[in-house]
């Protein structure tokens, strides 16, 4: 096709958040040419909504916190369905990524000793969250959007041309990853897709390709999450003959915004809890006391008393309820409303009014003071915000090797960040999503510069096959082909509207074989819906394309969850409500069979022995079975 | 309660375009951007606007609301008449590839013209120390979310596109305040400021702070301090024979 713009890169990072930039100033520092895809304009990605913090046990506040400490609490908040290579890695590596940043410019709020101050946050033993107020995640994608502008400017100096190392394509979607070979041998090629300003396609030759797309939220009705995330680098994987794992975990963050209808859903940060704020029901109870779950009976205070000596001093007073991990607190939230105990508008009481000055409250929580302030008129410095759950992030993505980063199944194709899966287990805990941007972020470019050495030892680089690109820009037209059919943007509320009833937060076996029938139903609409207008900045065609990841990852979500039959961290069934040890090392998979998910079970690897006596076997008993204990040296059951 | 509103929205690309009149339902507690997607979602699907985060945090959803640079995501729909006529246009300054989408590339070229943060040599990861009260100057500047409101309204460019040449503009001079003012950053970048990126066409009128959605104090904390600094080096003849004989360092 004669209107397809061509390029030519050692890497291609998909996804300009701060997993992708991390990867791309990885690869370019390395010496490899690299491009960063941008669904939308640089610098505004999915990860400028972080507010709280990067979790990294730099021991600034408490002295006491180190990486085991960390890895413990990930493992713990993840209910031991990590991956536990890839939470080891991630609490040893986080501090150094953090410090790095400050190198690149950015300015953490600080300790009276002047190092980065850290903040308490739910799962996290000690004060672990570096921050800047509540918009830890802007500085990070600024801070990187500004290391990349300064390898651009180094670059310039040497060849006179910015873009001659390391380039952004704002506002560019990647539709198809391009593969030759078969079986083992199967390795990337290229990825072809378009500007989204003029509708023109791109091509790139390249061997490897970086998955770093973000999440998938937009496929349910309430979420936190933007346009973007509709699950693209879930799908260009499995349609590359990639898997993905534990898809069936979505995090339901427990407070969202309720009210205005149009703010449904927006993120009220954890910190607010962090720094003193308390959960209340409708008859002013602080209802968090009534759901700490055995296995966190000894970490959690039980009266108001002691869970409020805490806050200034918390090595000797247990920690308040309301710091749980996100996947107690939003399934308590969600009890206490059907139950009849909510706010006004179906949520319930979240207060730091009382509990702080309300200059303080400004300072630490400029961004909910003003959020709250001009999108809802509450005045959160006077009285209580209403939250409820909303959907914010899937611990389920591209199934991967820890130490690489590189896709299970695809020679030449990585993957970090939410994309990836693995790291968080059932659960994520807050703080543990940007440290994960940024240590994955970089081992995905350090493993993609790593592949390339070894192909071109191995004598050269694959070429992209002809015929994939013809079909890939075939794909990407099909919309405009038919006349009279539906308008992509309903087929998407019918969407987000079965996902959010019928693979929400809690869940029946009866619920999801009926969501599943219906998914089916909206594939078979999906195909045959009409774009109006031309290619030039259409967002209705944008949607389209969209939509056929958004229906792929949401049938392996209800298919993994269907085939779990216990419930766990993110994912709760009314039908299994018990977590069992049985389950505790199956982890599933979904690969593509044609245009359907099969999913299997697949066993996880055992903790190596320096990693499981970090533990002590009275809490791993409340998670493994007697068998597994017996493995756990000088523990024999 | 819910009630129709008529909105007129400029469709068009780069060629040409004209207002075009939708009546739209709108619901109790909306913003104008809700209204711009329900349009999208029922009369219009192809109608091009930007959107990411719907909160006031990413700064894609920059329009002009009668008028007005807004963000449309923090506009809300009880601040006009419920019979008012709102007319949602592309900002001005920028020129218009479709809809209400603009071509905002100019802030990104000058973007890079500002000399990175440089860090003291020898200085390690994690020996980094600073004090909140000195990082707090520049971390208000980093509260910019770059929706590129104040650059569509600075005069010296909406009103004179010739200036975009040689006039960088204020989310780019608020950055160049903010790597001076940063503790620990060595490089001098004064003469940059003025003869490359144009401090003196800023007249200090603040229509950059005003339309500011995250209430930055654009002028008086960052370009009016950046100006002093700027004049002492240019004009003062101690600092200037400093310089000339390497007697003052360049952060003096």
């Amino acid at each position: 096709m004669a209107d397809i713009e061509h390029h030519k890169y050692d890497v291609v990072v998909i996804g300009a958040g701060g997993a992708g930039l991390r990867a791309a100033i990885e690869s370019r520092e390395l010496g490899k040419t690299t491009a960063i895809i941008s669904k939308s304009l640089f610098g505004k990605a999915h990860t400028v909504m972080a507010e709280g913090g990067i979790a990294a046990s730099m021991g600034n506040v408490n002295s006491n916190d180190n990486w085991q400490v960390h890895f413990r609490d990930t493992m713990r908040g993840g209910k031991y369905l990590n991956d536990y290579r890839m939470a080891e890695l991630h609490a040893k590596e986080a501090p150094d990524r953090v410090w790095e940043l400050e190198e690149w410019g950015a300015l953490f709020d600080r300790t009276p000793e002047g190092k980065i101050s850290q903040r308490n946050f739910g799962g996290h033993e000690y004060p672990r969250l570096a921050h800047v107020g509540d918009r830890t995640g802007l500085e990070l994608i600024r801070t990187l959007q500004q290391k990349v502008v300064q390898l651009q400017q180094q670059d310039k100096k040497l060849s006179g041309d910015y873009e001659s190392r390391i380039k952004v394509f704002a506002e560019c979607t990647i539709t198809d990853i391009l593969i030759t070979g078969e079986g083992e041998n199967r390795r990337v090629a290229g990825a072809f897709g378009y500007w989204r300003e003029s509708g023109q396609f791109v091509l790139f030759e390249t061997a490897a390709v970086v998955i770093a797309t973000g999440g998938i939220g937009k496929s349910f009705k309430v979420t936190s999450n933007s346009w973007e995330y509709t699950g693209d680098g879930h799908a260009l994987a499995m349609r590359a003959g990639g898997s993905l794992v534990n898809m069936e975990f979505v995090q339901f963050h427990p407070t969202g915004m309720v009210w205005p209808l149009s703010v449904k859903g927006i993120l009220v940060t954890e910190s607010v809890r962090g720094d003193g704020g308390i959960l209340t029901n409708s008859e002013g109870r602080r209802f968090m006391f009534d759901y700490i779950p055995p296995v966190f009976e000894k970490q959690y205070a039980k009266t108001e008393e002691e869970a409020d000596r805490w806050y200034t001093d918390p090595d000797n007073n247990k920690r308040p309820p309301e710091l749980l991990p996100r996947d107690e607190v939003a399934r308590a939230i969600n009890t206490e409303v059907k139950a009849g105990r909510g706010s006004p508008h179906g949520g319930v009481f979240l207060d730091v009014s009382k509990r702080l000055p309300a200059e303080a409250i400004k300072a630490k929580l400029p961004s909910m003071w003003h959020q709250f302030k001009e999108l809802a008129d509450v005045d959160i410095t006077l009285e209580a915000m209403e939250v409820g759950p909303t959907c914010h992030y899937v611990m389920g993505g591209v199934e991967v090797e820890p130490d690489t980063a590189a896709a299970v199944g695809v020679q030449g194709l990585f993957s970090a960040g939410e994309a990836a899966g693995g790291l968080h287990g059932s659960n994520r805990l807050g703080g543990n999503s940007l440290s994960d941007l940024l240590v994955f972020g970089r081992r995905a470019g350090m493993g993609a510069v790593a592949y390339l050495a070894d192909l071109d030892a191995a004598g050269g680089r694959p070429a992209v096959n002809q015929a994939d690109v013809d079909a890939a820009a075939a794909a990407a037209l099909a919309p405009f082909g038919h006349d009279g059919g539906e308008n992509p943007y309903t087929i998407q509320q019918d969407l987000q509207q079965l996902m959010n009833d019928l693979v929400g937060i809690i869940r029946t076996a009866d619920e999801m074989q009926s969501a599943l029938e219906r998914l089916n139903a909206l594939k078979a609409r999906a195909a045959t819906l009409s774009v109006p207008g031309g290619r030039a900045y259409n967002p209705g065609w944008h949607l389209a394309l969209d939509l056929q990841n958004m229906l792929v990852v949401s049938e392996c979500i209800a298919k993994s969850a269907l085939a779990r039959e216990e419930s766990r961290g993110g994912h709760t069934r009314d039908d299994f409500p018990v977590m069992e040890p049985n389950w505790r090392s199956i982890v599933m998979i979904c690969r593509l069979d044609g245009n359907d998910v099969e999913v299997v079970k697949q066993d996880l690897p055992w903790m190596r022995d320096e990693l499981v006596t970090l533990f002590d076997v009275s809490e791993l008993r409340k998670y493994m079975t007697e068998a597994e204990i017996s493995r756990i040296p000088g523990k024999v059951a | 309660m819910a009630h129709e509103a008529k909105f007129r929205v400029w469709r068009g690309d780069a060629g040409e375009g004209a207002l075009k009149d939708y009546s739209v339902d709108v619901n109790e507690g909306e913003v104008v951007l809700d209204v711009i997607q329900r349009i999208q979602a029922t009369q219009a699907s192809d109608l091009a606007v930007r959107w990411n985060c719907k909160a006031g945090k990413c700064g894609s959803c920059s329009a002009e609301v009668n008028g007005r640079p807004r963000l449309m995501c923090m506009t809300r729909m009880n601040t006009f008449a419920d019979d008012e006529v709102i007319t949602v246009t592309p900002l001005r300054a920028f020129p218009t590839i479709r809809d209400l989408v603009t071509d905002v590339s100019f802030n990104y070229e000058k973007a890079r013209e500002v000399t990175a943060f440089t860090p003291p040599e020898g200085l390690k990861p994690g020996e980094y120390r600073m004090q909140q009260e000195d990082v707090a100057r520049s971390q208000e500047f980093r509260k910019c979310i770059e929706c590129f409101l104040c650059q569509n309204t600075c005069h010296a460019i909406r009103d004179h596109e010739d200036n975009m040449t040689s006039f960088a503009g204020p989310r780019v001079l608020m950055r160049v305040a903010e790597l001076e003012m940063h503790p620990l950053d060595v490089a001098d970048r004064k003469h940059e400021a003025q003869e490359v990126l144009g401090l003196g066409y800023c007249n200090i009128t603040k229509c950059c702070t005003e339309v500011c959605p995250e209430h930055i104090k654009i002028t008086d904390n960052a370009l009016i301090p950046l100006k002093e600094r700027v004049v002492d080096v240019k004009y003062d003849p101690i600092t200037w024979l400093g310089r000339k004989i390497r007697v003052r360092s360049d952060k003096d």
